[in-house]
């Protein structure tokens, strides 16, 4: 076990930085400059290289890397045309656009991504599971059909109708539901969730689809193991033999992928944030890779690839206590 | 034909634990009909042991999942008899059936690692199998009595074997930790489906052994499905072979494997090497495969495998041959050939490869 998780570690440490050389090479390959986007189309060569010299983005990329790294393991003092700034670890850099520390942007955006993942996560696993099991066990049914049609129909609609619609129809046209937005949920939790009961019910319909057809396939099969028909045979009742037997086996797949989708969707779900004006991770990284905004993108790519690799190794532990014959090593 | 003027079913023992009568299971499937068990009759006294014995496609297995009740009602069509101790199972309510799954009849499966819960301890699994037909006994009790079990059927340290998964156990452990579960409520029927197939030879004989000490223990009927002769030499008192869903050959264990008289019998001994007929001769396999169930041969369902197919004019390909009786009390023959000729053949052609005995 600790064998397995330091080597997985070093696995995952090697990711991150190999992603972080990728992204910052990019950066510098893109044939445009953070500087051109700031000062604007009209802006005199000198202009541009004053911007370019308070960025330090006149210095060699090697340092600028090795800057960037230093700053977040032990941070690192920025010359910001004249202004000096320390920036303590981990220090990801300022925002070239806004100024403000880059770990400022990650905390108050970040929190917004995960309330929402969470949330959705919730709905998409109950609905999606749920609806592939009852499936599986009336396959070929009126009921069958109906819960897979239904649910590939909403997966077909995409975030942008199906945000849209559920937008006009509960927001603007009734007002059941208040416009999607953010309060923390340590302040208000019942705000918390109002704000984010949209989103939700978006995100998450649009993704039981996948868990539905994905739980009742692996179901189906569950229900032609021989052990399924060993538990039937020692008289145990139907719902018995459904649960603890067949659901217990068929489920591990899933929570595999769940978890992998976890770690996917931590990084930001840039659509579902943008429909509803919540200014998640997702919509900061797009943001930023517009603007060539180089600190807030290494940062969400970081942090997502983070995200990603952590849950990738927390999938395979967990893989290891549902399933008794996986040994870790 | 009533089952009252069929010889097989009137060779049904009213005595007996389980009495099948004219049992008839079909699939209604959208390529046609599958006739996977046509017409089947036979019985097991407490204590005794019927041989199934058949190729795969056979219907055996399909049989003994009837026992059990354990076809889906929707997507199955089920005729006939079966009576375990004295209850009709046929068309019973799924929930009256339940009561008698692992308590009454229990079934021993094929493949212990695909048959035994891959999440479970072993000794969880056989508790649950207890507790699932004593309520009111205690986790704690369920547990002792599975670690007894395992002690039962021969498993050295029960206590910290009962505490393994199935996949920490070797294949012979294995069987033995399914015997356990399926004799944990002292059922008086137990049906083996082909137990020792998926186990090496020197294993083979332990687990039959095992099962007759214990057959002696608790008085069970049991069936063996097998389509390995050796076996049934081995441990039945009756045999019933099996040809695509039809009964062929029934008889006392004597009958079938001294004096066989239907060539698809003859063909499965002579596939079996024998210790004490002719070293140098060559087993002879049966040629061909067993016909498609939805689709059968017209006449004998054997006749295109048969080397002795019309040797009684046309009756071969015209008309399907009824269970008669093969001489000797007890021992009928679903074949058109006529004593005399069957008598003949088998002392020219197959007596002296001295089949397995």
């Amino acid at each position: 076990m600790l064998r397995f998780l330091i080597k997985r570690l070093l696995l995952a440490s090697t990711t991150l930085v190999a992603i972080s050389i990728v992204t910052f090479l990019l950066f510098f390959a893109v044939p445009s400059s953070p500087a051109w986007v700031m000062c604007g189309r009209n802006c005199s060569p000198e202009r541009i290289e004053q911007v370019e010299h308070s960025l330090g983005l006149d210095q060699p990329i090697t340092k600028q890397y090795t800057d960037f790294i230093k700053g977040v393991f032990v941070g690192r003092t920025i010359d910001d045309a004249g202004t000096i700034r320390e920036c303590d670890a981990p220090c990801l850099g300022y925002s070239f656009r806004s100024k403000e520390p880059v770990t400022d942007t990650i905390e108050r955006s970040l929190p917004i991504t995960i309330s929402i993942v969470v949330g959705a996560m919730a709905v998409f696993l109950t609905v999606g599971i749920g609806l592939g099991m009852l499936a599986a066990l009336k396959k070929g049914t009126v009921f069958d059909r109906v819960a897979i049609g239904a649910s590939v129909g909403f997966a077909s609609t995409q975030t942008y109708t199906l945000g849209g619609v559920l937008l006009l129809l509960l927001v603007y046209s009734t007002g059941i539901l208040p416009n999607p937005h953010y309060t923390p949920f340590t302040e208000n939790p019942v705000d918390w969730a109002g704000g984010m009961l949209l989103p939700w019910i978006t995100l998450g319909l649009i993704n039981s689809a996948l868990y539905a057809r994905l739980s009742r396939a692996q179901m189906i099969e569950t229900l032609q193991e021989d052990f399924v028909r060993t538990a039937r045979a020692k008289g145990l009742s139907p719902r018995v033999v459904n649960r603890r037997h067949a659901l217990r086996a068929a489920i591990t797949p899933i929570i595999t992928i769940a978890g992998v989708d976890l770690g996917a969707y931590l990084g930001g779900v840039v659509i579902t944030e943008s429909v509803f004006s919540l200014n998640g991770i997702g919509r900061e990284a797009a943001q930023a890779v517009s603007d060539l905004n180089l600190p807030v993108v290494m940062a969400t790519v970081l942090l997502a690839a983070f995200f990603i690799v952590a849950m990738n190794i927390i999938v395979d532990m967990l893989y290891a206590v549902i399933d008794p014959r996986v040994r870790l090593g | 034909m009533t089952t009252s003027t069929s010889p097989a079913a009137a060779a049904v023992d009213p005595e007996a634990y389980l009495q099948v009568r004219d049992l008839k299971v079909q699939f209604p499937t959208e390529d046609g009909l599958v006739r996977a068990v046509d017409g089947v009759s036979f019985s097991v006294r407490r204590g005794q042991t019927l041989g199934i014995v058949g190729e795969s496609g056979s219907g055996k297995s399909v049989t003994s999942m009837s026992i059990l009740g354990l076809h889906n009602p929707a997507r199955t069509k089920i005729t006939g008899e079966i009576s375990i101790g004295g209850q009709n199972i046929v068309g019973m309510k799924e929930e009256k059936i339940q009561k008698l799954r692992g308590k009454d009849v229990a079934m021993i499966f094929q493949d212990p690692l695909s048959a035994l819960h891959p999440y479970y301890k072993v000794g969880v699994q056989i508790a649950e199998a207890y507790k699932v037909h004593h309520p009111s006994a205690s986790k704690k009790e369920a547990a002792t009595r599975a670690v007894d079990m395992l002690d039962r059927v021969g498993i050295p340290q029960p206590q910290r074997r009962a505490n393994q998964y199935p996949h920490e156990f070797s294949g012979g452990m294995r069987q033995r930790a399914m015997i356990a579960m399926a004799l944990v409520n002292d059922p008086a029927l137990v049906i083996a489906d082909e137990p020792t197939t998926a186990l090496d030879v020197t294993v083979q004989a332990q687990i039959l052994e095992l099962l007759e000490d214990l057959q002696r223990e608790f008085q069970s009927a049991i069936i063996m499905i097998t389509h390995d002769l050796g076996v049934v030499s081995q441990v039945a008192d009756d045999v019933l072979v099996m040809y695509a869903g039809r009964p062929v050959e029934t008889g006392s264990v004597e009958q079938i494997m001294k004096r066989p008289q239907h060539p698809y019998t003859w063909g499965l001994l002579a596939s079996v090497p024998s210790l004490h007929g002719d070293a140098s001769v060559d087993l002879v396999p049966i040629k061909g495969n067993p016909p498609s169930l939805i689709n059968l041969p017209t006449g004998c369902s054997f006749n295109p495998r048969c080397r002795y197919a019309g040797q009684n004019g046309n009756l071969s390909f015209s008309e399907v041959p009824e269970l008669r009786s093969a001489g000797e009390d007890g021992h009928n023959v679903a074949c058109h050939m006529s004593f005399e000729t069957r008598q003949r053949l088998y002392a020219e052609d197959i007596a002296h490869a001295g089949v397995a005995q």
